[in-house]
Protein backbone atom coordinates (compact mmCIF):
# COMPACT_ATOMS: atom_id res chain seq x y z
CA UNK A 1 0.00 0.00 0.00
CA UNK A 2 2.57 2.26 1.05
CA UNK A 3 4.58 1.76 -1.93
CA UNK A 4 1.87 2.22 -4.55
CA UNK A 5 1.30 5.53 -2.52
CA UNK A 6 4.85 6.76 -3.13
CA UNK A 7 4.64 6.02 -6.78
CA UNK A 8 1.83 7.66 -6.84
CA UNK A 9 3.31 10.82 -4.65
CA UNK A 10 6.41 10.70 -7.40
CA UNK A 11 3.94 11.00 -10.37
CA UNK A 12 2.08 13.93 -8.71
CA UNK A 13 5.31 15.90 -7.18
CA UNK A 14 6.82 15.23 -11.09
CA UNK A 15 3.34 16.81 -12.28
CA UNK A 16 3.58 19.32 -9.88
CA UNK A 17 7.04 20.56 -9.94
CA UNK A 18 7.76 19.96 -13.65
CA UNK A 19 11.84 20.20 -13.12
CA UNK A 20 14.05 20.45 -15.97
CA UNK A 21 16.39 17.51 -16.55
CA UNK A 22 20.35 18.67 -16.71
CA UNK A 23 21.90 18.29 -19.51
CA UNK A 24 24.43 15.71 -18.87
CA UNK A 25 21.70 13.27 -17.75
CA UNK A 26 19.59 13.53 -20.84
CA UNK A 27 20.49 10.77 -22.22
CA UNK A 28 20.75 8.66 -19.28
CA UNK A 29 17.29 9.12 -17.83
CA UNK A 30 15.03 7.65 -20.61
CA UNK A 31 17.50 4.24 -20.21
CA UNK A 32 17.77 4.55 -16.35
CA UNK A 33 13.54 4.64 -16.45
CA UNK A 34 13.45 1.73 -18.06
CA UNK A 35 16.10 -0.22 -16.05
CA UNK A 36 14.40 0.86 -12.26
CA UNK A 37 11.01 -0.24 -14.17
CA UNK A 38 12.58 -3.80 -14.47
CA UNK A 39 13.55 -3.37 -11.28
CA UNK A 40 10.23 -2.80 -9.91
CA UNK A 41 8.39 -5.69 -12.10
CA UNK A 42 11.22 -7.91 -10.57
CA UNK A 43 10.85 -7.09 -7.27
CA UNK A 44 6.73 -7.55 -7.44
CA UNK A 45 7.38 -10.63 -8.73
CA UNK A 46 9.96 -11.49 -5.74
CA UNK A 47 6.97 -10.76 -3.34
CA UNK A 48 4.53 -13.07 -5.34
CA UNK A 49 6.94 -15.59 -5.03
CA UNK A 50 7.65 -14.90 -1.85
CA UNK A 51 11.07 -14.36 -1.64
CA UNK A 52 11.06 -10.75 -1.50
CA UNK A 53 14.23 -9.03 0.24
CA UNK A 54 13.74 -4.91 0.73
CA UNK A 55 17.26 -4.58 1.00
CA UNK A 56 17.94 -6.83 -1.93
CA UNK A 57 15.15 -4.73 -4.04
CA UNK A 58 17.02 -1.66 -2.80
CA UNK A 59 20.21 -2.89 -4.09
CA UNK A 60 19.26 -3.92 -7.22
CA UNK A 61 17.23 -1.09 -8.06
CA UNK A 62 20.35 1.54 -7.33
CA UNK A 63 22.38 -0.76 -9.26
CA UNK A 64 20.51 -1.56 -12.68
CA UNK A 65 19.92 1.91 -12.52
CA UNK A 66 23.91 2.77 -12.43
CA UNK A 67 24.70 0.17 -14.49
CA UNK A 68 22.29 1.05 -17.63
CA UNK A 69 23.42 4.42 -17.16
CA UNK A 70 26.85 3.69 -16.73
CA UNK A 71 26.40 1.24 -20.45
CA UNK A 72 24.99 4.03 -22.17
CA UNK A 73 27.80 6.48 -20.96
CA UNK A 74 30.62 4.32 -21.72
CA UNK A 75 28.74 3.65 -25.63
CA UNK A 76 28.81 7.58 -26.20
CA UNK A 77 32.45 7.59 -24.92
CA UNK A 78 32.65 4.97 -27.75
CA UNK A 79 30.81 6.19 -30.11
CA UNK A 80 28.55 3.70 -30.09
CA UNK A 81 25.57 5.78 -27.89
CA UNK A 82 22.56 5.36 -29.76
CA UNK A 83 23.24 1.91 -30.67
CA UNK A 84 23.94 0.03 -26.83
CA UNK A 85 21.19 2.34 -25.51
CA UNK A 86 18.88 0.32 -28.07
CA UNK A 87 20.40 -2.82 -27.17
CA UNK A 88 19.91 -2.11 -23.28
CA UNK A 89 16.41 -0.43 -23.89
CA UNK A 90 15.79 -4.44 -26.07
CA UNK A 91 17.18 -6.62 -22.89
CA UNK A 92 15.81 -4.60 -20.13
CA UNK A 93 12.14 -4.88 -22.19
CA UNK A 94 12.64 -8.79 -22.71
CA UNK A 95 13.34 -8.88 -18.66
CA UNK A 96 10.44 -6.93 -18.08
CA UNK A 97 8.10 -8.87 -20.00
CA UNK A 98 8.93 -12.08 -18.75
CA UNK A 99 8.93 -10.66 -15.03
CA UNK A 100 5.26 -9.36 -15.75
CA UNK A 101 4.52 -12.77 -17.41
CA UNK A 102 5.40 -14.43 -14.11
CA UNK A 103 3.16 -11.98 -12.55
CA UNK A 104 0.40 -12.22 -14.17
CA UNK A 105 0.56 -16.00 -13.63
CA UNK A 106 0.24 -15.51 -9.82
CA UNK A 107 -2.59 -13.01 -9.92
CA UNK A 108 -4.45 -14.82 -12.26
CA UNK A 109 -3.71 -17.70 -12.50
CA UNK A 110 -3.41 -17.88 -16.12
CA UNK B 1 14.23 -15.59 3.41
CA UNK B 2 16.66 -16.65 0.28
CA UNK B 3 19.27 -14.03 -0.69
CA UNK B 4 17.89 -14.21 -4.24
CA UNK B 5 18.16 -10.39 -6.46
CA UNK B 6 14.32 -10.62 -7.24
CA UNK B 7 14.88 -8.48 -10.64
CA UNK B 8 18.11 -10.51 -11.73
CA UNK B 9 15.99 -13.79 -10.47
CA UNK B 10 16.27 -16.65 -13.41
CA UNK B 11 14.39 -19.23 -11.62
CA UNK B 12 11.89 -21.21 -13.89
CA UNK B 13 8.88 -19.52 -13.54
CA UNK B 14 6.16 -20.90 -10.93
CA UNK B 15 2.94 -22.51 -12.72
CA UNK B 16 -0.30 -21.57 -11.34
CA UNK B 17 -1.44 -24.71 -9.71
CA UNK B 18 1.51 -25.21 -7.66
CA UNK B 19 0.60 -27.07 -4.43
CA UNK B 20 0.15 -24.26 -1.64
CA UNK B 21 1.04 -25.02 1.92
CA UNK B 22 -0.38 -22.74 4.87
CA UNK B 23 3.63 -21.19 5.40
CA UNK B 24 3.58 -21.17 1.79
CA UNK B 25 1.02 -18.10 0.93
CA UNK B 26 0.17 -17.56 -2.74
CA UNK B 27 0.53 -14.32 -4.89
CA UNK B 28 -2.67 -13.04 -4.55
CA UNK B 29 -2.71 -13.50 -0.37
CA UNK B 30 0.67 -12.10 -0.07
CA UNK B 31 -0.63 -9.18 -2.19
CA UNK B 32 -3.87 -8.47 -0.49
CA UNK B 33 -1.53 -8.56 3.26
CA UNK B 34 0.56 -6.09 1.91
CA UNK B 35 -2.38 -4.09 0.60
CA UNK B 36 -3.56 -4.19 4.05
CA UNK B 37 -0.97 -4.41 6.34
CA UNK B 38 2.01 -2.10 5.18
CA UNK B 39 4.98 -3.42 6.62
CA UNK B 40 8.45 -1.40 7.85
CA UNK B 41 10.30 -2.52 4.73
CA UNK B 42 7.88 -1.10 2.34
CA UNK B 43 8.73 2.34 3.10
CA UNK B 44 12.17 2.57 1.40
CA UNK B 45 9.99 0.51 -1.28
CA UNK B 46 8.08 3.44 -1.74
CA UNK B 47 10.81 5.75 -1.51
CA UNK B 48 12.05 4.56 -4.44
CA UNK B 49 9.34 4.08 -6.45
CA UNK B 50 8.43 7.92 -6.22
CA UNK B 51 11.65 8.60 -7.50
CA UNK B 52 11.13 6.27 -10.58
CA UNK B 53 7.36 7.83 -10.79
CA UNK B 54 9.10 11.10 -10.54
CA UNK B 55 11.77 10.76 -12.92
CA UNK B 56 9.23 9.18 -15.61
CA UNK B 57 6.86 11.94 -15.12
CA UNK B 58 9.65 14.30 -15.96
CA UNK B 59 11.04 12.38 -18.76
CA UNK B 60 7.77 11.70 -20.71
CA UNK B 61 7.10 15.54 -20.19
CA UNK B 62 10.74 16.72 -21.78
CA UNK B 63 10.14 13.94 -24.37
CA UNK B 64 6.79 16.10 -25.77
CA UNK B 65 8.37 19.44 -24.81
CA UNK B 66 11.83 19.25 -26.53
CA UNK B 67 11.85 19.27 -30.17
CA UNK B 68 15.12 20.84 -30.44
CA UNK B 69 18.52 19.13 -31.52
CA UNK B 70 20.02 20.56 -27.89
CA UNK B 71 19.39 16.57 -26.49
CA UNK B 72 20.35 14.50 -29.45
CA UNK B 73 24.24 12.48 -29.15
CA UNK B 74 26.83 13.22 -31.01
CA UNK B 75 26.52 11.04 -33.24
CA UNK B 76 23.10 11.02 -33.53
CA UNK B 77 24.44 14.79 -34.61
CA UNK B 78 26.27 13.19 -37.54
CA UNK B 79 23.87 11.36 -39.04
CA UNK B 80 21.31 14.11 -39.40
CA UNK B 81 23.93 15.55 -40.60
CA UNK B 82 24.68 13.06 -43.24
CA UNK B 83 21.38 13.07 -44.41
CA UNK B 84 20.67 16.12 -44.92
CA UNK B 85 23.79 16.52 -47.09
CA UNK B 86 22.57 14.11 -48.71
CA UNK B 87 19.39 15.17 -49.31
CA UNK B 88 20.81 18.10 -50.47
CA UNK B 89 23.24 16.84 -52.84
CA UNK B 90 19.88 14.97 -54.20
CA UNK B 91 18.38 18.12 -54.95
CA UNK B 92 21.28 19.89 -56.52
CA UNK B 93 21.91 16.63 -58.86
CA UNK B 94 18.23 17.18 -59.85
CA UNK B 95 18.68 20.83 -59.87
CA UNK B 96 21.45 20.13 -62.47
CA UNK B 97 19.32 17.98 -64.78
CA UNK B 98 16.30 20.39 -64.44
CA UNK B 99 18.95 23.31 -65.62
CA UNK B 100 20.01 20.97 -68.42
CA UNK B 101 16.68 20.29 -69.47
CA UNK B 102 15.47 23.93 -69.66
CA UNK B 103 18.86 24.77 -72.03
CA UNK B 104 17.76 22.14 -74.25
CA UNK B 105 14.29 23.12 -74.20
CA UNK B 106 15.77 26.87 -74.47
CA UNK B 107 18.37 26.05 -77.42
CA UNK B 108 15.96 23.89 -79.51
CA UNK B 109 13.25 26.93 -79.38
CA UNK B 110 16.27 29.29 -80.64
CA UNK B 111 17.36 26.61 -83.12
CA UNK B 112 13.41 26.49 -84.32
CA UNK B 113 12.75 30.18 -84.28
CA UNK B 114 16.10 30.53 -86.40
CA UNK B 115 14.89 27.80 -88.93
CA UNK B 116 11.38 29.19 -89.43
CA UNK B 117 13.52 33.00 -89.72
CA UNK B 118 15.39 31.81 -92.63
CA UNK B 119 12.16 29.78 -94.01
CA UNK B 120 10.51 32.92 -93.98
CA UNK B 121 13.25 35.12 -95.60
CA UNK B 122 13.51 32.39 -98.33
CA UNK B 123 9.77 32.72 -98.71
CA UNK B 124 10.04 36.52 -99.40
CA UNK B 125 13.12 36.10 -101.74
CA UNK B 126 11.10 33.28 -103.80
CA UNK B 127 8.18 35.90 -103.43
CA UNK B 128 9.95 38.77 -105.41
CA UNK B 129 11.52 36.81 -107.96
CA UNK B 130 8.00 35.10 -108.94
CA UNK B 131 6.73 38.88 -108.80
CA UNK B 132 3.59 37.54 -106.02
CA UNK B 133 4.37 40.68 -103.94
CA UNK B 134 4.97 44.33 -104.90
CA UNK B 135 7.85 45.56 -104.34
CA UNK B 136 10.34 48.67 -103.69
CA UNK B 137 13.75 49.90 -104.07
CA UNK B 138 16.16 52.05 -106.30
CA UNK B 139 15.79 51.10 -110.22
CA UNK B 140 15.61 53.08 -113.21
CA UNK B 141 12.77 53.88 -116.02
CA UNK B 142 12.70 53.52 -119.50
CA UNK B 143 10.89 54.78 -121.16
CA UNK B 144 10.27 54.00 -124.58
CA UNK B 145 8.05 55.94 -127.47
CA UNK B 146 7.07 55.43 -130.54
CA UNK B 147 7.71 58.02 -132.82
CA UNK B 148 7.82 56.89 -136.26
CA UNK B 149 7.58 53.50 -136.27
CA UNK B 150 7.22 50.31 -134.36
CA UNK B 151 8.65 48.94 -131.47
CA UNK B 152 9.72 45.32 -132.24
CA UNK B 153 9.08 42.63 -129.96
CA UNK B 154 12.59 41.25 -130.44
CA UNK B 155 13.86 44.55 -129.11
CA UNK B 156 11.61 44.53 -126.09
CA UNK B 157 12.79 40.70 -125.47
CA UNK B 158 16.52 42.20 -125.67
CA UNK B 159 16.21 44.80 -123.69
CA UNK B 160 14.36 42.62 -120.77
CA UNK B 161 17.46 40.40 -121.43
CA UNK B 162 20.54 42.89 -120.93
CA UNK B 163 18.28 44.64 -117.95
CA UNK B 164 18.11 41.11 -116.19
CA UNK B 165 21.88 40.50 -117.19
CA UNK B 166 22.68 43.71 -114.63
CA UNK B 167 21.02 42.21 -112.52
CA UNK B 168 17.13 43.63 -112.33
CA UNK B 169 15.41 42.38 -109.72
CA UNK B 170 12.28 43.47 -110.51
CA UNK B 171 10.63 44.30 -113.88
CA UNK B 172 7.30 45.92 -114.52
CA UNK B 173 6.04 47.40 -117.89
CA UNK B 174 3.16 50.18 -118.08
CA UNK B 175 2.60 49.49 -114.44
CA UNK B 176 0.36 46.80 -116.12
CA UNK B 177 2.25 43.66 -116.25
CA UNK B 178 5.24 42.16 -114.00
CA UNK B 179 7.76 40.41 -116.18
CA UNK B 180 8.80 37.40 -114.17
CA UNK B 181 10.02 33.71 -115.23
CA UNK B 182 7.24 32.99 -116.71
CA UNK B 183 6.37 35.65 -118.77
CA UNK B 184 5.73 35.89 -122.78
CA UNK B 185 6.41 38.26 -125.35
CA UNK B 186 4.09 38.51 -128.30
CA UNK B 187 3.42 40.26 -131.63
CA UNK B 188 0.03 42.14 -131.50
CA UNK B 189 -2.09 44.60 -133.11
CA UNK B 190 -1.11 48.20 -131.97
CA UNK B 191 1.68 47.01 -129.61
CA UNK B 192 2.66 44.17 -127.84
CA UNK B 193 1.42 41.33 -126.25
CA UNK B 194 3.14 40.75 -122.61
CA UNK B 195 1.75 37.87 -120.65
CA UNK B 196 -0.91 37.62 -122.01
CA UNK B 197 -1.80 41.52 -121.84
CA UNK B 198 -1.24 44.00 -124.24
CA UNK B 199 0.47 47.03 -123.57
CA UNK B 200 1.10 50.08 -125.93
CA UNK B 201 3.73 52.70 -126.71
CA UNK B 202 4.76 54.82 -124.85
CA UNK B 203 6.18 51.60 -123.06
CA UNK B 204 7.58 52.60 -119.42
CA UNK B 205 9.35 49.99 -117.73
CA UNK B 206 10.14 50.58 -114.25
CA UNK B 207 13.37 48.19 -112.88
CA UNK B 208 14.38 47.73 -109.54
CA UNK B 209 18.12 46.61 -108.99
CA UNK B 210 21.42 48.67 -109.10
CA UNK B 211 20.74 51.96 -110.56
CA UNK B 212 24.23 52.86 -112.38
CA UNK B 213 24.30 48.84 -113.89
CA UNK B 214 21.13 49.12 -115.41
CA UNK B 215 21.14 52.64 -116.98
CA UNK B 216 24.62 51.02 -118.87
CA UNK B 217 22.93 47.97 -120.10
CA UNK B 218 20.55 50.01 -121.89
CA UNK B 219 23.22 52.35 -122.74
CA UNK B 220 25.98 50.29 -124.35
CA UNK B 221 26.70 50.41 -127.74
CA UNK B 222 24.64 48.35 -130.19
CA UNK B 223 22.27 47.87 -127.07
CA UNK B 224 18.76 48.23 -126.45
CA UNK B 225 19.14 52.29 -127.05
CA UNK B 226 20.58 51.76 -130.31
CA UNK B 227 17.75 48.78 -131.09
CA UNK B 228 14.84 50.92 -130.69
CA UNK B 229 15.60 53.92 -132.30
CA UNK B 230 16.37 51.65 -135.39
CA UNK B 231 13.08 50.84 -134.43
CA UNK B 232 12.01 54.56 -134.81
CA UNK B 233 11.41 55.03 -131.48
CA UNK B 234 12.60 57.88 -128.68
CA UNK B 235 14.26 55.67 -125.41
CA UNK B 236 14.78 57.70 -121.81
CA UNK B 237 15.97 56.39 -118.80
CA UNK B 238 15.60 57.86 -115.68
CA UNK B 239 17.55 56.57 -112.76
CA UNK B 240 15.68 56.39 -109.22
CA UNK B 241 16.30 56.40 -106.01
CA UNK B 242 12.96 55.14 -105.40
CA UNK B 243 10.64 52.63 -107.38
CA UNK B 244 7.89 51.34 -106.82
CA UNK B 245 6.58 48.05 -108.36
CA UNK B 246 3.01 47.79 -107.64
CA UNK B 247 1.57 44.75 -110.21
CA UNK B 248 1.95 40.93 -109.35
CA UNK B 249 1.38 38.21 -111.41
CA UNK B 250 -1.16 35.30 -109.94
CA UNK B 251 0.66 32.59 -108.70
CA UNK B 252 -0.38 29.78 -110.89
CA UNK B 253 -0.29 25.78 -109.56
CA UNK B 254 2.03 23.71 -111.99
CA UNK B 255 -0.24 21.32 -113.37
CA UNK B 256 2.38 19.08 -114.92
CA UNK B 257 5.68 19.71 -113.63
CA UNK B 258 6.66 18.31 -109.63
CA UNK B 259 9.54 18.53 -107.48
CA UNK B 260 11.58 15.56 -108.29
CA UNK B 261 12.40 14.64 -104.87
CA UNK B 262 15.44 12.47 -105.92
CA UNK B 263 17.44 14.98 -106.65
Amino acid sequence: MIAALGLLVGIVLGVVFQPDIPLWLEPYLPIAVVAALDAVFGGLRAYLDGIFDDKVFVVSFISNVVIAAAIVFLGDKLGVGGQLSTGVIVVLGIRIFSNVAAIRRHIFHA
Amino acid sequence: MPDVDGPDELAPEPTPDQPTTPDQPTGRERLRRAMLRPSRGQVVVAVLLALLGYAAVTQVRFTNVDDTYASLREQDLIDLLNGLTNTSQRAESEIARLERTRDDLRSSTGAREAALAQAQKQSDNLSIMAGLVPVTGPGIRVTVTETDGTVDVDSMVDLVQELRTAGAEAIQINEQVRVVAQTSFEDAVGGIEVGGQLVTSPYVIDVIGQPRALHGAVDFPKGPREQFEQDGATVEVDELDSLDIESVVKPRKPEYAEPDSSQ
